[in-house]
């Protein structure tokens, strides 16, 4: 408790790391987001994310921030809500059945408007389902995963470093739009380990007129709510949240683009870990001959719609590589809307997909497409 | 008109916005005696208000203090998360109703009180669920009928009225636990205290005050017939009674500091 929010962060933290390190992804996202400035971390253990709250718990009072071990992922949300309410930046994460016990806390984060981030390490579902990693929960966040009209921000990195720099804009994001931004990794991110090098840390610049802080007498009261009883007057704010969410989707587009300038016959549609075994088959097929590239989500919402549209008239098929039961493939064939094939293949249950598997599915695919001419 | 003064008026930490509570109903009471205490203290501008779900839903209209609107139940964790956040001189008050804390809501506040979160939580216990339509609550008098306990509380099936300040008083971190009640001037007077008492002490950790209170409308009662039901019913059950408070902590609060090293 304490914690004095004119302090620079620069200034509390003896900056213990070297520019470039050598990381377990789940500690270079916690790392990351205290060098975003995130003061407080609210969470509740729950494998495979539990190094995050570990290392908050021992870092974050280095910087004169909170952690609070929560009694449940329902209540760790709703202290974010309070924590973000209160202007500071802060976070939480967990893995798949926590972020179900969330999504009212959630959509209280949306229709509130408080800016938080919320980090999602994926197991495999559905139920108790296991601790391996998972893309299983992709259209529940990238619907938004609470009631109601609401949507929000998920950024889906492929790699620790990529794990770093998402942290920081995801808190950019998050205020930039004061609504709560979602990080999706799955149990490979977190737990491989990688050379990181992370950006000089950063003290958040957003005015907060909103927040509830106390209210001077040279103010009016700020209230953080979403109850609107009046029909009209809930419309009009949910026009306004909508008005926010056609920005985000115009403004917060991120995708890559491998291998796909040279009229691909097949381009694999893929996020995060699935995206970064895809490379490692596309070098493969491509030295067989055949023309694959890659498509990777960075934002799986908004889904990146004006880079995936190039892609459409150039290329012959679309093959969706997923570790869930067809899901992504979804907003694959929406966006190809029949033009083109859209084929789904994927593993579930925790099972992480081969390169080699992969090969054989774009193989077979690609033989389907000659034998059609 | 020389001989006319203000004997009584709104304090300033209320808003001008009319009550919605029903006539007879005690909600009004106890947010007056809130907004008299945060005033007579002078910390109007260092405290922050969070509102539950339930008839209080729309408190953060009458209080002229910053506010944060919770969901149901989670009014403590959303305290919490004010509390970690703010400078340490803030105040930070959690407003609740029975089925709120005490059904939905429990977890959180056993867990606010247990981690001696540094917040006052100021509980309305009705016995009913006001706001929609007079359900059983967990404080619901044995015997007693609701919209879905239409033959009364059976206290074999659903069992017996939480009690939630004797329940909190076995942790060992809280600091004040009491509890009052709204239904005559003595009792009103003696839970503004209550109120005072917990503000006072907020800063040295949680803080809980109980209020019994009416729901003429749930109850099917007139006002003032309310008034002496809560008495005859509800005091018997939830005695009114300061059960923590410094230097008057039970022996379950002694704090216990377990030598950690293996021996043998």
């Amino acid at each position: 408790m304490g914690y004095d929010a004119n302090l620079p962060v620069d200034q509390a933290v003896p900056s213990p790391a070297p520019e470039r390190l050598l990381m377990k992804g789940a500690e270079a996202i916690a790392e990351a987001a205290i060098r975003a400035g995130c003061k407080n971390f609210f969470g509740y253990p729950i494998t495979p994310q539990n190094e995050i709250p570990e290392y908050m718990s021992a870092r974050l009072p280095e910087v004169g921030g909170t952690f609070v071990q929560a009694e449940s992922e329902v209540a760790s949300i709703n202290m974010l809500y309070g924590a973000g309410s209160a202007g500071v930046r802060c976070m939480t994460s967990s893995s798949s059945p926590g972020l179900s016990l969330m999504s009212e806390g959630f959509s209280y984060l949306i229709g509130s408007e408080v800016p938080t981030v919320v980090v999602n390490i994926m197991r495999g579902g559905p139920g108790l389902g296991n601790i391996a990693p998972s893309q299983g929960d992709y259209l529940q966040m990238t619907r938004g995963f609470g009631h109601g009209d609401q949507k929000a921000i998920v950024l889906a990195p492929a790699s620790v470093q990529e794990a770093v720099d998402l942290m920081s804009l995801a808190f950019d994001l998050s205020e930039k739009y004061r609504n709560p931004v979602v990080v999706i990794g799955d149990g490979l991110i977190g737990q491989m380990m990688e050379p990181v090098t992370f950006a000089p840390t950063v003290q958040s610049t957003t005015e907060k007129p909103w927040a509830t802080t106390g209210k001077p007498p040279t103010r009016k009261r700020n209230i953080i709510n979403s109850l609107y009883l009046d029909a009209e007057t809930l419309e009009k704010h949910v026009l306004h949240l909508f008005e926010k969410f056609g920005r985000m989707e115009a403004e917060e587009q991120r995708a890559e683009l491998y291998l796909t300038d040279d009229q691909p016959e097949i381009v694999i549609c893929a996020f995060g870990t699935t995206a970064r075994i895809a490379k490692s088959a596309i070098k493969v097929l491509r030295a067989q001959g055949i023309r694959v590239g890659l498509f990777r989500l960075i934002s799986a919402w908004p889904f990146p719609q004006q880079a995936f549209q190039t892609l459409v008239e150039p290329t012959s098929a679309f093959l969706s590589i997923e570790m869930s039961m067809g899901q992504l493939v979804q907003d694959i064939r929406t966006q190809v809307a029949g033009r083109k094939p859209v084929e789904f293949w994927g593993r579930t249950g925790g099972v992480v997909p081969t390169s080699e598997e992969m090969v054989a599915q774009v193989q077979k695919l690609h033989h389907k497409l000659v034998a059609q001419g | 008109m020389p001989n006319i003064k203000t004997v009584f008026e709104r304090s300033e930490v209320l808003t001008s916005n009319q009550f919605h509570y029903c006539p007879g109903c005690t909600h009004g009471i106890a947010h007056r005696l809130i907004a008299e205490v945060v005033s007579e203290m002078g910390i109007q501008d260092r405290t922050i208000a969070v509102c539950p779900v339930g008839c209080s839903v729309l408190a953060y209209e009458y209080f002229d203090l910053d506010v944060v609107q919770a969901a149901h139940g989670r009014a403590p964790a959303v305290a919490t998360g004010l509390r970690r956040s703010l400078p340490e001189d803030r105040y930070v008050f959690a407003y609740q109703g029975d089925g709120d804390l005490a059904s939905i809501g429990m977890s959180e506040i056993i867990h606010a009180a247990n981690r001696g979160e540094k917040i006052t939580v100021i509980f309305l216990n009705n016995a009913i669920y006001g706001m929609t339509g007079g359900q059983m609550a967990p404080t619901t008098l044995p015997g007693m009928v609701t919209t879905t306990s239409p033959y009364g509380r059976d206290t074999l099936q659903c069992g017996h009225p939480v009690r939630m300040s004797e329940m909190l008083n076995t942790l060992v971190d809280p600091v004040f636990i009491a509890r009052g009640a709204l239904s005559q001037p003595k009792h009103v007077i003696k839970a503004k205290k209550l109120i005072r008492q917990a503000f006072e002490l907020q800063h040295q950790g949680f803080t809980f005050v109980e209020l019994l209170s009416t729901c003429p409308t749930g109850w099917g009662l007139t006002p003032t017939d309310s008034m002496h039901w809560l008495e005859h019913n509800m005091v018997p059950f939830f005695p009114l009674q300061v059960f923590r408070e410094p230097g008057h902590a039970p022996e379950a609060a002694n704090h216990y500091t377990p030598d950690l090293k293996v021996h043998g």
